[in-house]
């Protein structure tokens, strides 16, 4: 059990922000002149972790620190984490694609990675020309394409475009074709970064199939990256959450999920709102801070669609007057500034009234998040008696993340809206 | 299960660079890729074109004929030995032009291939090496129509009675060689250095241009000398300008091929060679961040 083919230790990953430009020159001199003297190297010490939201005082960040893992044969591991955690230089690293700066990896095995898929089709080739092309790309031989190309052909259900230039395929034949060439790959270590979400339905099931195929049938190692905690439940056997560029924990995967979900429910999720000064109205109402709760009164920080959540605002009465007649409402935006919908007490019909310089809690319910994953923004607005008494535009932002929302397990596509809808089929 | 042993990685990926990471056993095993990619690099260029390959053939002979009403009947520069004009001038670009696709096809290597090279690892160096194959055989056409005019001047003219090719023609492949090495190993240096600094793509344009009027492309390096000795430096130290004349002389027997220029050229181009690789070594594993 302890045939261990991939292991990484102190694996770190330096990125400089900002601009590379003319002062690179004289960087590198300065590199070059403490490497002379034999000093260490004056850019290599000062790196911050890369926690994006705050600003760092170097312009050096890790986005990897000090990484340690090692990976079974016939494993299938999940790595998790959130936005920046540095799970793609990870996978960047681990397919070559980029050195680290420090630490090394030691494999026993090819490694080959379906990161993104239809790298390096020519648009003047026929599709046959470039399963070729490609695969020998991913690492294939031509002899080993050969004794596929049928096989890859028919998964990709362009047999009648085959000798066809790729540049008349449609986007999503471009697609098929080049995941099923990376799809027939077969490397000791497959590196898979969330490449299901291609295609329409009926490929989509195809896909995952395969998934499943190489990694249980055929007893392949795998490593997996996604956000999509319902496919990483379904194809890993252990998982590892990375978090702000270091290994956060390593387990099995039911435990890591509901510790990965957990944990950023723990995080400082309340968010201050009386110090913005941007804002509109007469201040007689005025929102002190907000945030999201679960179904068990929890506060969050991460949503997931088809699950209930309650948003909370904390919205006091600067008056010495009973304040009547207050209409609250939330307006909520998408990533482009589009409104997708309004929460409001106007549209419920229900009353909210305040004593003279009383703090409420405004609780809104939503049964099942409709929203698909992405970052959503609100804007935040209390009126009394018809007078604006606080408008705050773009309040703050809240993620979501896929969920299993119709109940099936399915994945929902990146890039199909904003909205989900339950539906039937008769 | 025995203890794992140090020897039984297949392979470590690593911070460390070493100076030459040439690892041949794993080009061997892309040898397919490198054909494919010299297969697409020879099928794609002239698609949807109506003249197709023949673009190979039309650039080299009508630069040859503009350069030769221009350098030889217009300024009146002396091919030597009575070669005629035309075949003096196709013998050069044929040469020179080998040099410079093998130099500006690989110096933007990494630039030109950011998306391959910033998703999926084969070694790097597949790719420029790829475009020396292809170019070589963009080389084996042109010199063919070179032969055809060689043979034409040859037995349907006066005017070429005397010309012939030298003993030396057996060291042509070498001569090949030599400018395929240089070319990829300067265009290495050029790709390795503009992930950074994308000054060079600039200097590369403009700058094998005025290369070629330093390389004895239209004019015998003995004619230069005579006319500007105080810059005949420049001609003749000119390992491109070197190699050019050599081509000539092989081929049409313009005067002697100097065994101590060709040490010079080749210790020059193995130089250049190992050191494009080195420069390349090091920047494949990081460029993606810089580029």
């Amino acid at each position: 059990m302890d045939d261990i083919i991939l292991k990484a230790t102190n694996i770190s990953k330096q990125y400089r922000l900002g601009l590379i430009g003319t002062g690179t020159l004289g960087n590198d001199l300065k590199r070059w002149w403490s490497k002379v003297r034999g000093k260490e190297d004056p850019f290599l010490k000062i790196g911050d972790t890369n926690d994006r939201s705050t600003k760092g005082e170097s312009e050096y960040v890790w986005a990897l620190k000090d990484i340690n893992f090692e990976v079974k044969r016939g494993e299938v591991l999940g790595i998790i984490g959130k936005n920046g955690a540095g799970k793609s230089t990870l996978l960047k690293i681990l397919s070559r694609v980029t050195s680290p700066t420090t630490g090394e990896i030691k494999t026993k095995g090819r490694i080959a990675s379906l990161l993104e898929v239809g790298t390096g089709f020519h648009p003047e080739l026929t599709g046959k020309e470039n399963i070729y092309l490609n695969g020998a790309i991913l690492g294939m031989t031509k002899s080993e394409i050969s004794s596929k190309i049928d096989e890859i052909v028919e998964f990709s259900g362009c047999e009648r475009y085959i000798d066809t230039p790729v540049k008349r395929y449609s986007s999503g034949m471009r697609v098929r074709l080049a995941f099923a060439v990376a799809a027939h790959l077969e490397p000791d270590i497959l590196i898979v970064d969330e490449v299901l979400a291609v295609g329409d339905a009926e490929f989509q099931k195809k896909a995952i199939g395969k998934m499943q195929d190489i990694s249980k049938g055929d007893g392949r190692t795998v490593l997996f990256v996604s956000h999509n905690m319902a496919a990483v439940k379904s194809l890993c056997t252990r998982v590892m959450l990375l978090d702000n560029g270091t290994v956060d924990a390593v387990g099995y995967t039911e435990d890591m999920i509901s510790y990965y979900l957990k944990k950023f429910r723990n995080e400082e999720v309340s968010k201050e709102l009386s110090t913005r000064t941007d804002r509109e109205g007469n201040g007689k109402l005025k929102f002190e801070s907000y945030w999201f709760e679960n179904a068990n009164e929890e506060k969050v920080q991460l949503i997931q669609s088809g699950s209930s959540y309650k948003m909370v605002v904390e919205l006091k009465n600067n008056s010495d007057v009973n304040l009547h007649s207050i209409r609250v409402s939330v307006g909520i935006d998408d990533d482009h500034a589009r409104r997708i919908t309004i929460f409001s007490n106007d549209l419920t019909n229900q009353e909210i009234s305040f004593a003279p310089q009383e703090t409420k809690l405004i609780k809104i319910y939503v049964p099942v998040i409709p929203f698909q994953a992405g970052m959503y923004h609100f804007t935040l607005f209390a009126s009394e008696d018809q007078n604006i008494s606080d408008w705050v535009i773009n309040a703050g932002s809240f993620e979501v993340e896929n969920g299993d929302f119709f109940n099936t397990g399915r994945i929902i596509q990146n890039n199909q809206g904003h909205i989900l809808i339950k539906h039937e089929f008769h | 299960m025995s203890p794992t042993k140090e020897n039984q990685w297949l392979y470590t990926i690593s911070s460390k660079k070493k100076l030459i990471d040439l690892n041949f056993n794993e080009i061997w095993r892309y040898r397919d890729l490198l054909f494919l990619f010299v297969k697409r690099d020879i099928v794609t260029v002239y698609k949807q074109t109506i003249l197709g390959p023949l673009w190979y053939i039309i650039q080299p002979l009508f630069t040859s004929v503009i350069f030769t009403l221009i350098f030889n009947n217009l300024a009146n520069i002396p091919t030597g030995n009575g070669v005629p004009a035309f075949l003096f001038n196709l013998a050069g670009i044929t040469s020179w032009n080998y040099f410079k696709e093998c130099l500006t096809g690989t110096s933007n290597t990494f630039k030109r291939n950011e998306n391959i090279f910033g998703k999926v690892y084969f070694p790097r160096v597949i790719m420029p090496m790829s475009l020396v194959f292809s170019n070589l055989l963009k080389l084996v056409i042109q010199l063919l129509v070179f032969i055809a005019f060689y043979i034409y001047y040859v037995f349907f003219t006066l005017e070429a009675s005397q010309v012939s090719p030298q003993k030396t023609i057996v060291f042509l492949p070498f001569l090949i060689v030599l400018m395929g090495i240089l070319g990829l190993g300067l265009g290495m240096i050029i790709s390795s250095m503009t992930t950074k600094y994308r000054d060079l793509t600039f200097l590369v344009t403009f700058g094998v241009q005025l290369l070629m009027y330093g390389s004895a492309v239209m004019y015998p390096i003995s004619y230069f000398k005579e006319k500007l000795p105080e810059y005949a430096w420049l001609v003749e130290y000119n390992p491109i300008a070197v190699i050019v004349e050599a081509f000539r002389n092989m081929m049409l027997n313009t005067g002697n091929v100097q065994i101590s220029d060709m040490i010079y050229v080749t210790v020059i181009s193995v130089i250049v060679f190992i050191l494009g690789l080195i420069v390349f070594n090091r920047t494949e594993k990081s460029f993606i961040d810089t580029v």
